[in-house]
């Protein structure tokens, strides 16, 4: 395994974290200029290898490599050989062997961006694996609070709806908790994961106690699907009903607030089209966030150095 | 070596169990059986010594839970493969789950299969009867002609028997003959989609849980059942604190309830599972911390009558990926050492340990019961080097598969000799094929 990989948030200390925030804003600046690209990493080549659907993530990893003048590569699971029955093992080794000299991995499985990186010597970065971790995802959502608020330290979050079966969840609070922002989950029961006592958060029981005091409002999305697998919820409706940031939530949250949603979001369940044009909304700053915080990502695994 | 040859020869300077405890004497053997136990045995004429000085000498293993994946497994094990492992492992009987394909549900598939185990010649091997016909939860197999062909105990191991009518019926009719009904115990409805013990490390990782709750509604089910029916049950790899208390209930109300556990359950906890390695997947899942302590205390209060190995070698293509991996790990050649492991800490007694893997096994499974290296009783022994340290490699273990939790691991204690009826199996830790010339090479 490349020590260079990002699997999990873990793998980062707050110094590692700064290292980030401080480079993504940084690069802000070249986002800005007429042609937006430096020369870092040119001549390197990034596969983005995704054995699950994710538009979002994979173009903003594209992005972000093109930006930095890596070559790219993409490799999705549907028309691939794993429809013809070819290992996981089988087609990393295979891409490796093509010469690639970092993998950004996508796939449902929680782990499997780790069982990679042991497979090959070269960084592997985690898009998401499963239930598990998006550790990008958090990095971006911490850059997101610092450009909006000057500064994380002592902030409160509220993050609302499903933490068991989130990635967003998992590496979301670990940054934030680790750079000192206090974490409060929200969520029915059924949607808490086991052992959250032993999680760096407090369970909040009531949403609109939690919103009062909240500086950052983060809502996860509700997959739907869900509901109809496993009966974690009686309905929909009575989950917005409860969790659910409504036009009439949103009204009563300050300007300052920052409200904040992984995408792709369920209007009108998890999130009410009229949160989104609150003037607290940042769900497209996470989105061009992600641009930059993936470009410190890929630069400080490839040892980029211009 | 010419030791392969003689049907007599005197195994000298071990630490010979009799039964209460162990006496540092020699055991002469003549034509498969223990003649004579005693100090400094004179040599006869032609006779050779097997040196089992700083060893253990132990009765013939028995191991009620083991996937030998024939038929139609042979890619990760077959019977050659299996048998040798197993008398690596100080093993001479081993009960074969039937999850197969075709499964042990004809008498047919049995006969083959033993057929097969005795022309290989290195442990007897004794086929577990299905419950159900093609393993399908629904329909009772012809039990009756399974135990003609030599089944004595009856499983749909792999899955649990999830309809309480067919396992009641279950119990009722192979009652008649003696059999006995042994339950994989988990309760399908809570564990769909489950992928590790559900707890804390579950809910850090992402992994769908598997509760606790689901096996021991299920042992609950099952001694409600054996108790209702007057039957005999047994409780396969149980792993939960609950189902050891439950387990320990019953028996001191009299149900004639009989329980196993795994190496890997006394051993392992459920933080291995953040390596994500799936070598560490399997069914029952490794629990946490405090079920593992309950499960040794159950061992060692004989609670659990039984250890078991669940061997289950997978090939590497189905240990590729967490979620998508098959479940099950090899345990016969590690078996020993690990249980070895808990009578170096205290945990157990010796006595519990020859207990849980000699004479309690072979009486749940109705074979002729070894609890002694005394004269008059068949040699089946094993020969356990307590001194000797060994790091596992997966590589050089006898199994066809190498899904092995404890590869890189060092482990105290090792079969140096194996002995099936006389003959060696194993002899200074290789293995001994059976030829003409052997000694004891006799039908069982």
């Amino acid at each position: 395994m490349n020590e260079r990989s990002l699997l999990s948030i873990d793998d980062l200390g707050p110094g590692d974290i700064g290292e980030v925030v401080e480079l993504a804003r940084a690069f802000e600046e070249v986002l800005q200029r007429p042609i937006p690209k430096v020369p870092a990493l040119r001549g390197r080549t990034v596969a983005n290898v995704f054995f699950e659907d994710s538009t979002r993530t994979r173009l903003s990893f594209e992005i972000a490599a093109k930006r930095l003048s890596a070559d790219t590569v993409n490799f999705t699971a549907s028309g691939s050989s794993l429809s013809k029955g070819e290992s996981l093992f089988d087609t990393i080794r295979t891409l490796h062997a093509m010469g690639v000299d970092l993998f950004v991995v996508r796939h449902v499985a929680p782990g499997a961006a780790r069982r990679v990186a042991g497979w090959v010597d070269v960084p592997v970065v985690n898009a998401g694996d499963g239930a598990h971790e998006h550790p990008t995802q958090g990095l971006l959502d911490l850059v997101t609070v610092h450009r909006r608020r000057g500064g994380v330290e002592g902030l409160r979050c509220v993050m609302v709806g499903d933490i068991a079966h989130s990635r967003v969840a998992r590496s979301t609070i670990g940054a934030f908790a680790m750079m000192g922002m206090q974490v409060s989950v929200c969520a029915p029961e059924t949607l808490l994961p086991m052992g959250i006592d032993e999680w760096p958060v407090e369970v909040a029981d009531d949403l609109d106690s939690a919103f009062a005091k909240a500086d950052v409002v983060y809502m996860l999305r509700m997959q739907k699907e869900r509901i109809f697998d496993d009966p974690v919820l009686p309905s929909l409706r009575e989950y917005v009903a409860r969790y659910g940031l409504t036009a009439e939530r949103a009204r009563r949250l300050p300007d300052d607030v920052v409200i904040m949603h992984p995408g792709p979001m369920n209007r009108g369940v998890e999130i009410a089209p009229e949160a989104t044009e609150h003037p607290g909304a940042a769900i497209e700053e996470q989105v061009r966030n992600g641009v930059t915080v993936r470009m410190a990502v890929l630069y400080l695994a490839l040892g980029g150095n211009s | 070596m010419s030791k392969t040859g003689n049907s007599t020869f005197v195994i000298r300077d071990g630490h010979v169990w009799n039964g209460q405890g162990t006496e540092q004497v020699d055991v002469r053997v003549e034509e498969g059986c223990v003649t004579q136990v005693g100090r400094s045995l004179a040599a006869h004429p032609g006779e050779e010594d097997l040196d089992a000085s700083g060893c253990l000498v132990l009765p013939g293993l028995v191991d009620i839970h083991v996937h030998l994946r024939v038929p139609g497994g042979e890619d990760a094990e077959d019977i050659a493969t299996g048998s040798a492992a197993a008398a690596a492992g100080g093993f001479c009987d081993l009960v074969a789950m039937g999850n197969t394909a075709p499964p042990y549900d004809t008498a047919a598939v049995v006969r083959s299969v033993r057929a097969e185990a005795g022309a290989v010649g290195l442990v007897r091997v004794h086929p577990a009867g299905c419950v159900t016909r093609g393993r399908n939860g629904k329909d009772l197999a012809e039990l009756h002609e399974l135990h003609r062909a030599g089944c004595r105990v009856f499983t749909d191991d792999g899955d649990p028997v999830s309809d309480a009518a067919i396992m009641r019926r279950a119990l009722e009719y192979v009652k008649g003959f003696d059999g006995v009904v042994a339950d994989h115990c988990e309760d399908r409805s809570l564990t769909a989609g489950a992928q590790m013990h559900e707890g804390r490390v579950s809910g850090r990782l992402g992994l769908q849980g598997w509760p606790a709750a689901a096996e021991e509604i299920v042992v609950a089910r099952d001694i409600l059942l054996a108790e209702h029916c007057g039957a005999r049950v047994h409780l396969q790899h149980i792993s939960t604190a609950g189902s050891v208390e439950m387990v320990r209930q019953a028996k001191a109300r009299g149900v004639y309830v009989t329980a196993e556990v795994t190496p890997h359950h006394l051993t392992l906890t459920d933080e291995v599972v953040e390596t994500f390695d799936p070598v560490y997947k399997v069914n029952p899942p490794i629990r946490s911390a405090e079920h593992v302590q309950a499960v040794r205390e159950g061992l060692a209060d004989g609670t659990i009558d039984a250890v078991a190995t669940d061997h289950a070698p997978h090939t590497a293509e189905r240990k590729e990926e967490w979620t998508t991996a098959a479940c099950g790990m090899l345990g016969l050649e590690t078996a020993l050492p690990l249980v070895w492991s808990l009578v170096a800490d205290g945990t157990l007694t010796l006595d519990r340990m020859v207990h849980a893997m000699c004479a309690s096994p072979s009486r749940i499974a109705s074979l002729p019961v070894r609890d002694s290296v005394v004269p008059g009783v068949p040699a089946d022994m094993c020969v356990f080097d307590t001194d000797t340290a060994w790091t596992v490699d997966v590589h050089k273990l006898r199994s066809k598969a190498s899904n092995s939790p404890y590869g890189g691991m060092q482990l105290h204690g090792r079969v140096r000799h194996t002995l099936l009826a006389g003959r060696p199996t194993v002899l200074d830790g290789e293995t001994v094929p059976p030829g003409d010339a052997s000694m004891g090479n006799r039908p069982w």
